[in-house]
């Protein structure tokens, strides 16, 4: 039962212990294992349930209902044109026939040397470049079909990969602050801090007491 | 033409390249407001924003002093961030995440504080890909700067914040499935009540859920004050508000104004804001507050923007995005594309939002296709009338959330107000626009 490599499954046990109860860890892991294989696998999903102590077909059942989640493969670029109601104002449905022309497959489909995955997408929130469109979820800018051509060359050329990481890598920033900190310390903080929180809740109670009740409770810190 | 000359708020620092960074966050006053509040009690700073007036950002304009007092009653046990902005049309969050995390981390933490809470929750939209990594980047260096983390800035006060990508689902923006989401499960919004997820929220423990630009508002209010900041708009509506405005106009953007002192007219023509409209210049319609909100016509422009003048009027200013289309726009095709959006993205729960949904994308679409009949259109408001119940504003509720009842919204409007046109599309059985 190793499907992740070394560095993902070390990552998926940091990513777990984040969390109050491991299954919110869920869709994190997700992400993760898409990052490792593009997209997820059936191998990927038993060893996130493995992790969460729950069911594959939970797994499943949870990731089948996000967009993102793919649990079939997906093109190296996953290129998504939004042609909700701001960038079909925009002139999106054009831009998207232009794509599907070009390209040779319907939104949906995947060029057949597996580069590209074509998409047509809902608010993608870029609603001031129209119409908007992102390549593995990185803003490109609102595109004429010719710089859609020009794009497509590009990536097909590896001319964007420093900008445009492959499909599945979500950030290329890794959580470090409060990690460092472990669990047991975390929750001894808090309970420290809850208790520091009674006591000045008490003084507060206690001063206000003291001047008759009417004054303002201003308990200063505990 | 008022464009009042009131301080930025929200977006002080965006002039700035490096606007996401430390360095510039710290060069421009960040990290003030939560020491500040931090030499104060608890109860202070939530009365401080109770003193602001400071309304919901996230779409139901909920006060956040409100909010926040129905939970002091109880110990909140979490803080969780609605960062999922996925209403069509709405982008002012995704700015605020990737240009301004800093003032993002700093609100949640003097939220925190005041709720006394050690458990936050970042909730971002998972395609905000290098909005995700900003905020975690912040997140990591407002860790080393010691504002985060255990005993933040030796004050004895601790807290933990977790980012959280979402993947790709609209409904998770409303706030019960939000926390669905959160838990690891598919984002089904939960039955109401409780309302709020004050009682009953993440792992069945009270919880306070607030928007990203609601946050955003906090460190000013702490470091100007909650009265300088009711200061600004007028009546309930106080402070700025951040606008995503789109569609035909001459500068598409996300602009901070100032609520009620401006209008619609304002937000669109004024140079520094829209710009004025593309094309031949006239207004057809707009939307006001993402799709779910009820259509306006040119008549109404002159409106302020502010949560009760645009309620009083029958519509909402919901999420903050605010789309213009002109005199060349088809309606049907507008309200298609709308209510498509909608039949995707309805989680499925109620049988009025799945089926209804679906009923009038399909009808909608053969009206656009030229393949309409004359009894389609009242067939339209007969559905919608299904799952809003007497069409009113704001709409009945029949489902579990408002995502079914804001369904029809689009729809009354565009027959209310083109009715004419509608009929063209069935006559000529093509759309008269070409
Ligand atoms: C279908 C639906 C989608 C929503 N989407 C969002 C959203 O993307 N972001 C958001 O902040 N609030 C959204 N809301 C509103 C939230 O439920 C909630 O009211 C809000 O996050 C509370 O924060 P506030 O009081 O600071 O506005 C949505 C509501 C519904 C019904
Ligand atoms: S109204 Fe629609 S989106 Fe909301 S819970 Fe019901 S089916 Fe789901
Ligand atoms: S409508 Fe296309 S990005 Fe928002």
């Amino acid at each position: 039962m190793t499907h992740f490599d070394a560095e993902t499954a070390a990552r998926a046990r940091e990513l777990v212990k984040l969390y109050p109860e491991p299954r919110s860890a869920l869709i994190p892991l997700c992400h993760l294992a898409q990052e490792q294989d593009g997209w997820l696998r059936p191998e990927a999903m038993e060893e996130i349930a493995a992790l969460l102590g729950i069911t594959p077909a939970e797994v499943r059942g949870t990731a089948t209902f996000y967009d993102m989640l793919h649990t079939e493969p997906v093109g190296r670029y996953l290129v998504s044109v939004c042609t909700n109601i701001a960038c079909l104002l925009g002139g999106a449905e054009g831009l998207l026939e232009h794509a599907e022309r070009t390209l040779g497959v319907r939104a949906g489909g995947t060029t057949s040397d597996g580069m590209i995955t074509l998409e047509d997408a809902e608010c993608l929130a870029g609603c001031d470049r129209t119409p908007c469109v992102t390549v593995n979820h990185r803003y490109v800018g609102g595109l004429s079909p010719h710089a859609f051509d020009q794009l497509v060359a590009d990536l097909r050329a590896g001319r964007r990969d420093g900008e445009i990481p492959p499909h599945g890598t979500l950030v290329r920033v890794r959580r470090n602050g409060g990690l460092r900190v472990d669990k047991e310390r975390i929750a001894a903080e808090r309970a420290a801090t809850a208790d520091a929180q009674a006591a000045r809740a008490r003084a507060a109670k206690e001063a206000a007491e003291a001047q008759g009740g009417a004054a303002e409770a201003k308990g200063g810190a505990a | 033409m008022a464009v009042t000359d009131v301080p930025r708020i929200v977006t002080a620092r965006l002039g700035h390249d490096d606007s996401h960074t430390l360095e510039r966050y710290l060069a421009t006053g960040g990290y003030e407001g939560l020491r500040k509040a931090l030499t104060m009690t608890p109860e202070a700073v939530a009365a401080e924003v109770d003193a602001a007036s400071l309304l919901g950002r996230g779409g139901a304009g909920f006060p956040a002093g409100r909010k926040w007092s129905m939970l002091r009653k109880d110990p909140v046990t979490y803080l969780v961030v609605n960062g999922d902005e996925s209403e069509p049309a709405t982008f002012k969050d995704h700015l605020l995440v990737e240009r301004d995390p800093h003032q993002l981390i700093e609100g949640v933490l003097i939220t925190a504080y005041a709720l006394g809470v050690t458990q936050a929750f970042i909730y971002v939209r998972g395609e905000f890909a290098l909005g995700l990594e900003r905020v975690t980047q912040a997140l990591n260096e407002a860790y080393d700067h010691g504002a985060v983390g255990t005993d933040i800035f030796g004050s004895g006060f601790s807290i933990d914040v977790v980012v959280h990508p979402g993947a790709g689902a609209y409904i998770c923006g409303e706030e019960t499935a939000l926390l669905e989401s959160l838990e690891g499960k598919r984002g089904f919004p939960r039955i109401k009540p409780p309302y709020f997820p004050a009682a009953v929220g993440l792992y069945g423990q009270p919880t306070v859920v607030n928007n990203v630009e609601t946050m955003s508002n906090i460190p000013w209010i702490l470091l100007h004050g909650g009265q300088a900041f009711a200061g600004l708009g007028e009546g309930r509506s106080a402070g700025t508000r951040l606008f995503a405005l789109s569609g035909h106009v001459r500068r598409p953007g996300a602009y901070e104004v100032e609520m009620v002192k401006t209008t619609f007219r304002d937000l669109v023509y004024a140079p520094v804001y829209g710009g004025g409209v593309r094309g031949d210049g006239k207004v057809k319609a707009i939307i006001p507050g993402g799709v779910s909100a009820p259509w306006f016509g040119p008549d109404q422009l002159d409106l302020p923007l502010g949560q009760d003048e645009v309620g009083n009027a029958g519509s909402m200013l919901g999420s903050g995005a605010i789309t213009v289309m002109d005199s060349s726009t088809c309606m049907v095709r507008a309200a298609w594309r709308i209510t498509k959006f909608f039949a995707r993205e309805s989680c499925g729960q109620c049988t009025p939002c799945r089926e209804g949904s679906g009923w009038l994308e399909r009808v909608l679409r053969r009206i656009e296709q030229g393949e309409g009949r004359e009894e389609d259109i009242d067939l339209l408001l007969d559905v919608s009338d299904n799952i809003a119940p007497g069409l009113q504003w704001p709409p009945q509720q029949t489902t579990i959330c408002v995502l079914g009842p804001s369904i029809p919204s689009s729809i009354h409007s565009a027959i209310d107000m083109f009715r004419d046109e509608f009929l063209l599309h069935v006559k000529e059985g093509r759309c008269p626009g070409g």
